[in-house]
């Protein structure tokens, strides 16, 4: 395993969506990177993101939805973390996050507007999603 | 003949019993004797002289005992976030036989910290955050119980990058440093922290209490009581090297105040389509309700359970249930009451919903989540299914009319579908009191206390939840 680089991530496929491989390949991928990762699986409520990590001290919360009921299922996660102190913590969110195809210019600005600090189309890589995370944390 | 002389230091009562390490039997027990907090030494006395006209004057090889006088070992807490470090804290002091008086979590209030300085702890357990996780939260508490004038031991087991810092803080009270009982996210590591709460029962607690008086006639007091019962548990269901136990099992302990529930077993999934969620809970599981006993917090056990159900099943009208309550509630000395009139009734119905709640409130929960795709099953918790014996403890259970009955509360029901309790099993009465005894006897000589408990614990049938029972005669396990 490479180095930490010292920031810690949350990560889970949120709601009632059991897809079960991505978010392994994205752990996989995100330690790999040096991320400290904790990685809460498969059908993820809110309270749990947030309960693992205000614990856990986590700089980041990232998304993962597959099943296409993302929308329903992030609305009210970044006032949750406020309420919880988790105030300004980045939020991902990315997979197949919305039903069939749609405009993912559209898709994106409705979940901006949660409160997402950055949102992915279908098919994006780990290693783009990465990228931006060291950007966004300063990772050197 | 090597008798050995047990003794369990109640709040209300002492209790002595002799065992024969040769024979492999009980030699005698004293019956409950009702002692007062301020002289425990009186009590042992009495429960002493009764022991001897049953047994004669022996020579005890050792003497060992276990303890909840003056209260039991009052433990607080306080945790992160209330699901995780703060639960974990939890069902690590209740595993080493605590009572817990307080919860906390978040960061301690005002408010908390004069309800710490006027009736402090014997223990404060502190912890919060993740090893390399948050650290605020537990050090702000550190330093905010440094404020207090009062003293008590701290155990501090919290993420291991705030420690010193909270140490430095804590400088004026005794703590003691134990590895962080979530290490990582779900992750507990609770054992180190039990085996921290027993030593400072020995060394600080038990001489605070006027026990050391006693001290020089015992070779030992070694535990809490509720752990010596878990000692015992964790005995009969696991065995030793040399003999077998009894598989996973879980007892229930009704008592006038409280009612615990111990469960030895992991609680897996039944199968690998169920969804997993919340941290691994412990192998050996206690769970106290402090609202749920037939005396003292007998209304808690109305309120959960509804008055005309309370009624109906003690064959009394809901006026006549209120007026014995009143009763029942001022009577601390659970005194065994003639069967079958209205207050045995009731006390019967009373400890069935006692064991209903308790079991139920132990026991991990299945859901079902509805997705696009159909249900997808959910456990929380321990799944007790499995598990197929049930040992009865506690006055009320034991002295009851019709205990198997009453333990099949304790399994899986209809109006409670998705509590994973177990959906049959073989009862098993404590009727002479032993199961503390033969924890304290666990410490030093286990395969003896295993054979004895297998001997002693009767055998009252097998418990369905769907059709009937079956009653045996045969009073021993195999
Ligand atoms: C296998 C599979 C299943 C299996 C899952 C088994 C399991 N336990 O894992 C089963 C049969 C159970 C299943 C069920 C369903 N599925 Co399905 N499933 C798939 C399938 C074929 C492959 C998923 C997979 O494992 N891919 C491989 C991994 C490596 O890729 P990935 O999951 O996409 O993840 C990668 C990226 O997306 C990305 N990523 C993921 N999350 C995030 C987050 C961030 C922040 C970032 C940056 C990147 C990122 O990184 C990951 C690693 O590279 C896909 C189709 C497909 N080819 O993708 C459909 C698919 C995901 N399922 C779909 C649907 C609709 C369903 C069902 C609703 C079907 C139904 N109506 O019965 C149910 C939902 C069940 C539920 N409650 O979740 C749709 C979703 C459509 C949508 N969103 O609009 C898909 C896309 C198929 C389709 N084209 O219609 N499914």
């Amino acid at each position: 395993m490479e180095e930490l680089n010292g920031k810690k991530l949350v990560i889970g496929v949120i709601g009632a969506d059991v897809h079960a491989v991505g978010i392994r390949i994205l752990d996989y991928a995100f330690r790999g990177a040096g991320f400290e990762v904790t990685n809460l699986g498969v059908m993820v409520s809110q309270e749990e993101f947030i309960g693992a990590a205000v614990e856990t001290n986590a700089d980041a919360i990232i998304v993962s939805s597959l099943y296409g009921h993302g929308e329903l299922d992030c609305r009210g996660l970044r006032e949750k973390c406020d309420e919880a102190g988790l105030t300004g913590i980045l939020l991902y969110v990315g997979g197949n996050i919305v039903v069939g195809k749609q405009d993912f210019e559209d898709v994106e600005k409705r979940f901006r507007a949660m409160g997402f600090d950055r949102v992915f189309p279908p098919g994006t890589s780990p290693e783009e999603a990465i990228q931006m995370l060291n950007q966004d944390l300063e990772v050197e | 003949m090597r008798p050995v002389l047990l003794i369990d230091f109640g709040s209300t009562y002492t209790k002595a019993t002799a065992v024969d390490l040769d024979q492999e039997v009980i030699l005698g027990t004293s019956p409950a004797f009702t002692t007062s907090d301020s002289d425990i030494g009186e009590g042992l006395t009495h429960a002493l002289d009764r022991l001897c006209e049953k047994t004669g004057v022996l020579d005890y090889t050792a003497r060992l005992a276990c303890s909840s006088a003056a209260g039991g070992l009052r433990m607080m807490v306080s945790g992160l976030v209330p699901e995780l470090t703060a639960q974990a804290a939890k069902l690590a002091a209740l595993g080493a036989g605590a009572k817990i008086c307080r919860v906390f979590s978040h960061g301690l209030s005002r408010r908390d910290l004069e309800e710490i300085q006027a009736d402090p702890p014997d223990i404060f357990l502190l912890t919060g955050g993740t090893d390399g996780g948050n650290r605020e939260c537990i050090i702000g508490n550190a330093e905010k119980l440094a404020t207090l004038t009062v003293r008590f031991p701290i155990i501090l087991a919290g993420n291991r990058n705030a420690v010193d810092d909270c140490e430095d803080f804590l400088s004026e009270f005794p703590v003691t440093l134990c590895p962080n009982v979530m290490p990582h996210f779900g992750e507990l590591d609770i054992e180190p922290v039990q085996r921290e709460i027993r030593k400072l029962f020995l060394s600080r607690i038990v001489s605070a209490r006027g026990l050391s008086k006693t001290q020089e006639l015992l070779s030992g007091i070694l535990m809490p009581t509720p752990s010596a019962i878990l000692s015992a548990m964790v005995l009969l269901a696991g065995g030793t090297d040399r003999e077998p136990g009894l598989g996973d099992l879980m007892a229930i302990d009704v008592g006038g105040a409280t009612t615990d529930v111990y469960s030895i077993g992991w609680g897996e999934p039944d199968d690998i389509n169920i969804i997993l969620k919340g941290f691994e809970e412990p192998y050996a599981k206690r769970t106290v309700e402090g609202d749920i006993g037939v005396r003292y917090s007998a209304q808690g056990i109305v309120n959960e359970t509804g008055l005309s159900q309370i009624a109906c099943q003690a064959e009394v009208t809901e006026d006549q249930v209120q007026a014995l309550l009143l009763e029942l509630t001022c009577d601390k000395s659970l005194v065994a009451r003639k069967c079958g009139d209205a207050i045995g009734r009731l006390d019967d119905a009373l400890a069935a919903g006692a064991v209903d709640i308790a079991t139920r409130r132990h026991a991990g929960t299945l859901s079902e989540v509805y997705t696009v795709t159909g249900v997808v099953p959910v456990q929380t918790g321990k799944n007790l299914r499995r598990i197929r014996r049930i040992i009865l403890t506690g006055g009320p259970l034991i002295h009851a009319d019709d205990p198997l009955a009453i333990a099949r509360r304790a399994l899986f029901s209809d109006s409670c579908p998705m509590s994973l309790r177990p959906l049959h099993a073989e009862i098993l009465m404590d009727s002479q009191y032993i199961l503390s005894a033969m924890g304290v006897l666990a410490e030093r000589e286990p395969d003896v206390a295993l054979r004895i408990m297998k001997k002693e614990l009767v055998r009252l049938g097998e418990c369905r939840a769907t059709d009937g029972d079956r009653r045996v005669a045969g009073p021993n396990i195999k």
